[in-house]
């Protein structure tokens, strides 16, 4: 069979599988709506919180950024896991205590203030509606590659997909097929990944094979070999960092204090039975990560050097199939500047014209194909990207639904609202959600990648500070949460639209202030925001008691009934 | 020992664990991974440079860790301190 006829089958299947759990998986009330009736085992969820966190950019952008910035690329490996680690030791316990079904409902409970809670539903929705456009694009780019369809055609099977499961199952649905995608996405990105570490280095577990020797007999370790086509082409070496490590050190903690404060994530850590599941299933969580996000750079190195070895210095009339394949969707263009007809590929440091340019986005899914894996392990492949971007999506589709039909109708604009209502409410959401991400799908902002840094710096400067402080200070009020958010704010998103949309002119290294970029700005927006609500917070007076019992409640884990609607 | 005390006592437990898990979380990942970086590179264990590989796999593999270690630590804890959830929760 070929890759199309394979891509079919891959693709078919595993949709297949979704529809099936959808149906079996439906909701019938809004606890099951939001939170999945609290009843799902912390196993399952940490499968079903991986495949929600790990998305499009994850599964096909990650290791191609990582190919192309080398060391530097450990800021996304490192800032995207160890995030879970702030998770699971300063927030999932409490929240999951705590009990309510979004992080608005602890941010507008715990400071006391309707104005609290609107500030973060609109971050919220934000942060949702930014990354659910990247995703239909995602899928769009698969179908249109592998399955000959339009781009928007591909995005229009997406939306038809996620709408049947995330409006119809809810949380419960959404839950349940997330556990089936982890299970293709994982599967799809180690078998190629396994087969082109035995290729090149004999070694069949990807992250070892990463630091072995070559396996054509030259007893050169592959690194090393990458170091040296890598310098030998100008491009510097693949191990030896660019950027200044304080840059580093900053988007790292954006990165990290950004992936804690991502709604449709905590909002996983509702779904589990008790806070002994919340501790435990973040721990699941980011195991079944750390399978991907370790395998990754190994994918990365092998990729580069197979890209090395194979393309440069190549005559261009006896390029490999996979080349021309690309070369017609435009993300690999030659363009013979000397006109010898042989491709010259060179970085910067080198004196010799560079002639190519690839789009980073291609290595995952060209991989296969420059590795020449059968053209099963290529259709694979592409429903492995299909089930990432289609997971996370509907986890954040969720999230824009349940602020919408929860936090601003239920507790904001129409408290008297039923139940029944109240579902029909977050249903039809999710519908004009589904639509409004397959708008932005294909009709792409052009800024959509510009804009991700910003969805993290906002996440890192709002509500990581307000939830942590919100259980581990008793004394911090309303008016020190309120205005360390709104500062932290509105300091960061000045700071990424003035170098990002503003001036793009001036966002080099030497106009940035201190030579922190506005990926990393998300840092200096937290420690803004930590500083002045402690300051404001200290000359205000305290919260009300009620309110600091509620903190030294949601301190013990004894007492977490299932999520729950307090009637106070 | 009254109530209040005895949450007190349990908190304070908790947030030593919680500093001592965040003070290694912060060697691995911004010690040794980004700013100790280039020292560490000088030390090989086969084809890789240490903080390479600790910026690239090694930092993953103890954050994973340190969240087990964490649980199983709280687990005992509330135990200790009779405070974890009570049978019918599950």
């Amino acid at each position: 069979m070929n890759v199309q006829a394979w891509t079919f089958v891959m693709v078919g299947v595993s949709f297949a599988v979704y529809i099936g759990v959808a149906i079996w998986s439906r909701a019938s009330s809004t606890r099951e709506f939001y939170v999945a009736d609290a009843s799902v085992p912390p196993l399952l969820n940490g499968m079903a919180t991986a495949a929600d966190w790990m998305s499009a950019a994850s599964f096909i952008s990650m290791a191609g950024l990582i190919a192309f910035m080398g060391r530097d690329g450990s800021v996304y490996l490192m800032g995207w896991t160890g995030g879970y680690v702030l998770l699971a030791l300063l927030l999932a316990p409490y929240l999951r205590k705590f009990g309510k079904y979004t992080v608005p409902d602890f941010v507008g409970d715990r400071y006391y203030s309707k104005i609290a809670r609107v500030v973060a539903v609109v971050c919220a929705l934000f942060v949702s509606f930014t990354y659910v456009a990247g995703q239909m694009r995602g899928v769009g780019i698969v179908f249109s590659r592998f399955l000959g369809v339009g781009i928007n055609e591909g995005v229009f099977i997406g939306m038809g997909i996620v709408f049947f499961y995330a409006v119809l199952g809810g949380m419960k649905g959404i839950t349940y097929t997330q556990v089936a995608q982890y299970c293709v996405l994982i599967f799809a990105y180690l078998v190629p990944a396994i087969f082109i570490s035995i290729l090149l280095t004999g070694n069949p577990i990807p992250q070892l094979g990463f630091g072995d020797t070559l396996a054509d007999g030259s007893g050169t370790y592959l690194l090393d070999r990458l170091d040296g086509l890598s310098s030998e082409l100008g491009f510097g070496e693949f191990t030896a960092g660019n950027k200044r490590s304080l840059d580093v050190f900053f988007i790292t903690a954006a990165l990290m204090a950004g992936t804690a404060g991502l709604p449709h994530v905590i909002v996983r850590f509702y779904t589990v039975p008790g806070v002994r599941q919340a501790r435990s299933s973040a721990g699941w969580a980011l195991l079944f990560i750390a399978i991907l996000y370790t395998t990754a750079p190994a994918v990365a190195a092998f990729a580069r050097t197979n890209l090395l070895t194979t393309v440069s210095n190549a005559p261009y009339s006896e390029v490999p199939e996979w080349f021309k394949n690309w070369e017609e969707t435009g993300l690999i263009a030659f363009d013979d500047l000397n006109g010898d007809g042989v491709i010259q590929y060179t970085g910067d440091g080198s004196s010799i014209l560079n002639e190519l340019t690839i789009d980073r986005d291609i290595m995952v899914l060209a991989n296969p194909e420059i590795a020449n894996l059968p053209n099963w392990v290529v259709g694979l492949v592409a429903a492995g990207g299909l089930a990432a971007a289609l997971s996370t999506a509907a986890g954040l589709l969720l999230v824009i639904s349940t602020s919408v039909a929860h936090d601003l109708m239920k507790k904001t604009f129409l408290p008297q609202i039923s139940e029944k209502g109240e579902l029909v409410t977050a249903r039809v959401a999710a519908g004009l959600a589904v639509v409004v991400a397959g708008y932005f799908g294909i009709n792409p902002p052009g800024f959509v990648a510009q804009v991700v840094a910003l969805a993290f710096g906002l996440a890192a400067a709002s509500f990581f500070p307000a939830i942590v402080m919100g259980i581990f200070s008793k004394r911090m009020n309303k008016e020190g949460a309120v205005a360390g958010m709104v500062i932290g704010l509105s300091f960061t998103a000045y700071y990424i639209v003035h170098f990002k949309f503003l001036h793009p002119e001036l966002n080099t290294v030497d106009h940035w202030w201190f030579g922190i970029s506005p990926e990393g700005i998300g840092t200096a927006g937290m420690l803004l925001n930590f500083a002045v609500a402690i300051g404001i917070a200290a000359l205000t007076p305290a919260p009300p008691e009620a309110i600091q019992n509620l903190v030294d409640d949601i301190r013990v884990p004894r007492g977490a009934g299932p999520a729950h609607e307090v009637s106070a | 020992m009254t109530d209040s005390a005895r949450k007190r006592d349990y908190w304070g437990r908790n947030l030593k664990y919680v500093g001592a898990l965040l003070t290694i979380w912060w060697t691995v990942s911004f010690g040794f991974g980004i700013l100790f970086v280039e020292q560490l590179n000088t030390i090989r264990i086969g084809g890789f440079q240490l903080g390479f590989w600790f910026a690239q796999q090694g930092s993953i593999y103890v954050f994973v860790i340190l969240i087990f270690v964490y649980v199983k630590l709280m687990n005992r804890l509330d135990h200790e301190f009779d405070v974890d959830e009570t049978e019918k929760n599950r």
